[in-house]
């Protein structure tokens, strides 16, 4: 069995903790980045035997990786093994011309912007730190610095986000030409403190919310962009000068279900078969790291019905269809049946398998009443 | 003991009046039960019952007073067991009329009073909780003389609590009842008032002996049934089954019979020896049947063998009990049930869920249809998707309604019996501040939620109290419930051609909120025949992602998409709508706004 390709390196510092987020997040603490930063490539040499000896892709996520002191950083960049794609996740208000070039000399090809929003109320209801120059500027930071491979991020259904401020983000975003868009609704988690000053808003809108899925794939496909998975869009590779495919590889690795290694605290794995996530807690992560030991890890079996049932549902998420020959265990034949009759998911060839437009809206349920 | 020193007597109250408290100082004063010995409502056996403060198996204690013996028989407390109360008021002399000196009478006493005048009882009036502050006795002594045609200074005046009076209900059940007549020498008959299950000893049959006398070992006859069996034991409670050689005529005490199905031996029937046998058995038997009819599924199929299983136990001790299996294509296997009444029904259900540990679906409650066809053909419906489409007459049962209120509330009575098709039959002052109020109303309208409905009009003041009158024609018509198209049996139901429209639109409205968003639009249609009396459309969801997935969200959106599909495999499919459960009990609160 030849390795695992795809690298993930979870960089979890923020300048603040933005009230709608989840993720595994460390607020400040810059004394802490470099032995972080050391902490991680000690986990990369204890897990390197499972990678191949050439990666795909690198991705570092966060947090706000770009937010991580620049000499751990640059440090990190220049000893994480290099690969065809490697992604870092940018705050706008993080991006300067030194920042850029420290991105493109550690190997950085593919920049994803967290722009969310270009309405100042809503940046604010978001608590997001920069403004929409922030975001023009990087980008142009970005490109001088010679990126020809952006991606910006927005989300929808903020509280107080009327159909024509949608419409305004979208345009704004396509002005600047990314060659990748990922737009997510907003998730209000309950229990959040999100949730608690913003949930009565989020109801009273609800209705008009559940629309917006539909106009933000509509707006970019309107401007040519490929929607290539659930929430993912990049324009076509018959558009782009290099004839380039678009889409992020990384991500692509987990939709097709390839193994990957994650690296930091929180960072999920998945090789052969066997999925762990390494501790969200920093002190616990750092410690282990002094001792030259892999983290604390919550370790999952995956037996084959799961893998089954992950491949279906991570492959239905793309718009090129999904070999479904060797997933007929996992799959409920009556509810495919239903599902063919009612226009949502529809057969390609013989083997084939893939959701329709509207089945791809109701992506989830269909794809629930798809499982066995 | 001789014949003319006998007194039997009930005690009739309402819930929560004090019957146990009373029953309870009464088997004390007597020395039936030391205080050690006293457990608390000694007479109230089962569990539910307490808890629920009601009786549902009535039972016969032996006490001994200044040389007599007093059997106190004890009476079913509510509406549903009417037949049994007036069995059981059937086998005594006399009455004890309780009523609670801050509440005064209430219809359900009032309902039972009237059965023990009917059955020529000595009625002894009493006033019970005297101690209590709110306590306004010489209010509650004046409605109850008036109601029984007393002298108000003949009505005994006492604190079961306490025990104050008491002794004084003893002597004057000796005095002013009479001892029982039957002749001694005559062939032996007894009256079977209650029976119960014993689940080693079979079925036993608690008796009072009209003539004659049985004895041991005798073998003996069910009249009407025609059931025959060995007397295994005779015997009498007091409080504990003691068992006894014989039982003569004006006692009151139980037999086992060793049979093994409470069915075979009904209450009412007259025992008589089988060697020499009575020639005519004691009036007033009558089979029951089951009025208001149910569906009962388990919420989990595989429970099935379960559910049948306790309801074949639960008929063993229940003989007004009525099941066969039933079908229906939203809530798969289960069965169709009779009850005596509401009360019936609600005891079934906690039995099965607490004694046998079921988790039920009850489906909404629905009467007896007795329907003629073109063909002259007469049949009885228990379901409403039974109905055929093809009618040449409807019949529903009939009842008629005691209700007592304060007088302010006369008028929302009025307004309510008169929403329930209800015919007023007369209303009387029972004192100064309450009015009794009679209305014939068909059963079919007080089964859904009439008694909430009243008690919520009235703030909790009425009482309520009805008899079976009979059956009555009536314009009554099947509205079906289409759902995509699809007929869906579990939700059809009879009403009145009247209130078609407006039953109909509220069902289909309470549906649309019920049944969640699908793919697609949803006509939910509710129709008579094939014409269409109301519709409403659930909207199709234009949504439904998780928006995010990447490595570390893999396992928690499987783990998502995996109870989303367990919930959707406990939905019921009707063709390819998605409907849950609950969207079945709709129909069970149309009038109610809980949505």
């Amino acid at each position: 069995m030849s390795g695992v390709r795809h690298l993930y390196v979870h960089l979890p510092f923020c300048a603040h903790r933005c009230g709608y987020c989840d993720f595994v997040t460390a607020v400040g603490r810059r004394d802490q980045h470099a032995g972080y930063v050391e902490a991680l490539l000690g986990e990369l040499e204890l897990e390197r035997h499972l990678l191949a000896p050439r990666l795909e892709t690198v991705f570092v996520g966060g947090g706000t990786p770009t937010y991580t002191e620049p000499r751990a950083l640059a440090h990190l960049l220049g000893a994480l093994p290099s690969a065809a794609e490697v992604t870092v996740e940018a705050n706008p208000e993080t991006v300067t011309s030194e920042l850029a070039t420290l991105l493109a000399e550690g190997g950085v090809t593919r920049v994803s912007l967290g722009v969310q929003s270009f309405a100042p109320h809503l940046l604010r209801t978001l608590e997001r730190r920069a403004e929409p120059d922030d975001v023009r500027r990087a980008v142009s930071i970005l490109r001088v610095a010679g990126f020809d491979n952006i991606s910006l991020d927005l989300i929808y259904g903020i509280p107080g986000q009327s159909p024509a401020e949608l419409d305004r983000d979208l345009a704004e975003a396509l002005a600047l030409e990314p060659e990748h868009l990922s737009c997510y609704e907003l998730e209000a988690k309950p229990g959040t403190r999100f949730t608690f000053a913003h949930g009565a808003a989020l109801t009273l809108q609800a209705d008009a919310i559940e629309g917006y899925f539909e106009r933000v794939v509509d707006s970019l496909q309107g401007a040519g962009y490929r929607w290539y998975e659930t929430s993912n869009f990049c324009r076509p590779a018959g558009r782009d000068a290099s004839r380039r495919d678009l889409r992020s590889r990384h991500n692509l690795a987990y939709w097709l279900g390839r193994d990957y290694l994650g690296l930091g605290m929180g960072a999920v794995s998945t090789v052969r078969g066997r999925r762990w996530r390494n501790t969200p807690r920093l002190s616990a992560y750092l410690a282990a790291a002094s001792r030259v030991q892999p983290p604390d890890r919550e370790l999952e079996q995956l037996d084959g019905p799961v893998r089954l049932r992950e491949r279906l549902l991570l492959g239905l998420r793309l718009d090129e269809p999904l070999d479904v020959s060797k997933l007929d265990s996992a799959i409920d034949r009556p509810a495919l049946e239903r599902l063919e009759k009612l226009g949502l998911a529809e057969r390609a060839g013989t083997s084939h398998l893939r959701l329709t437009r509207r089945g791809r809206f109701l992506g989830g349920g269909v794809t629930a009443d798809l499982l066995s | 003991m001789r014949q003319d020193t006998i007194r039997n007597f009930s005690i009739i109250a309402h819930i929560d009046h004090g019957k146990s408290t009373l029953a309870d100082r009464i088997l004390e004063l007597t020395n039936t039960v030391t205080g050690r010995e006293m457990r608390e409502q000694l007479l109230d056996s089962m569990e539910l019952e307490r808890e629920r403060g009601i009786t549902i198996k009535a039972q016969a204690v032996r006490v001994l007073w200044k040389g007599h013996q007093l059997n106190l028989i004890d009476t079913p407390g509510h509406v549903d067991f009417t037949y049994e109360v007036s069995r059981s008021l059937q086998a005594c002399e006399g009455a004890l009329l309780v009523v609670d000196a801050a509440q005064g009478i209430e219809a359900q006493t009032l309902a039972n009073a009237y059965l023990a005048i009917e059955n020529d009882l000595e009625i002894v009036p009493v006033v019970n909780k005297i101690d209590l502050p709110q306590a306004n006795p010489d209010a509650a002594a004046s409605e109850i003389a008036e109601l029984v045609g007393e002298d108000a200074a003949r009505v005994l005046r006492i604190s079961a609590k306490t025990g104050e009076g008491v002794a004084a209900v003893l002597d004057a059940l000796v005095e002013r009842v009479p001892a029982p007549a039957g002749e001694a020498s005559a062939p032996a008959r007894a009256l079977i008032f209650d029976s119960s299950y014993d689940q080693y000893r079979g079925v036993v049959a608690f008796v009072r002996v009209v003539d004659g006398r049985f004895t041991h070992g005798e073998p003996l006859r069910a009249m009407a049934q025609g059931t025959r069996f060995e007397a295994e034991e005779l015997g009498f409670f007091s409080p504990t089954m003691r068992a006894a050689g014989q039982l003569t005529a004006g006692e009151v005490g139980y037999v086992i019979t060793g049979l093994k199905d409470v069915s075979r031996l009904r209450v009412g029937d007259t025992l008589t020896s089988e060697k020499l046998p009575a020639a005519e058995p004691l009036p007033g038997y009558k089979d029951v049947k089951p009025m208001v009819f149910s569906g009962l599924f388990p919420t989990d199929s595989d429970d099935y063998p379960e559910l049948r299983d306790a309801l074949e136990r639960l008929k063993l001790n229940d003989a007004a009990l009525f099941y066969e299996p039933e079908t229906s294509q939203a809530l798969g296997f289960g069965f169709r049930c009779g009850f005596l009444g509401l009360l019936h029904m609600e005891i079934v259900r906690e039995r099965l869920e607490r004694e046998f540990d079921l988790d039920l679906i009850v489906t909404a409650p629905n009467v007896a249809y007795r329907v003629v066809t073109p063909t002259g053909a007469e049949v009885e419906v228990h379901n409403p998707s039974e109905l055929p489409n093809e009618i040449e007459r409807v019949e529903e049962p009939y009842i008629r309604a005691s209700i007592i209120v304060p007088k302010e509330y006369v008028g929302q009575i009025m307004e309510l019996n008169t929403e329930r098709r209800g015919r007023f039959d007369h209303m009387e002052y029972l004192s100064e501040a309450r009015v009794l109020l009679v209305y014939e109303l068909p059963l079919a309208e007080i089964v859904l939620d009439y008694y909430d409905q009243l008690k919520s009009r009235t703030r909790g003041y009425a009482s309520f109290d009805y008899d079976i009158v009979g059956f009555r024609e009536g314009q009554l018509a099947r509205v079906d419930v289409l759902i995509a198209g699809e007929s869906v049996d579990a939700l059809s139901m009879i009403v009145h051609r009247d209130q078609a429209y407006g039953r109909g639109k509220a069902l289909v409205e309470r549906l649309r909120a019920e049944i969640p968003r699908q793919h697609f639009d949803v006509a939910v249609q509710a129709a008579i025949g094939s014409r269409v009396i109301a519709r409403e459309t659930i909207k199709a969801k234009r949504k439904d992602v998780l928006a995010k997935c990447y490595g570390g969200d893999i396992t928690r959106k499987r783990k998502l998409l995996e109870r989303q599909k367990a919930g959707k495999k406990r939905m019921k499919q009707v063709g390819a709508v998605e409907v849950p459960q609950e969207a079945f009990l709709a129909v069970l609160d149309l009038d109610g706004n809980r949505k």
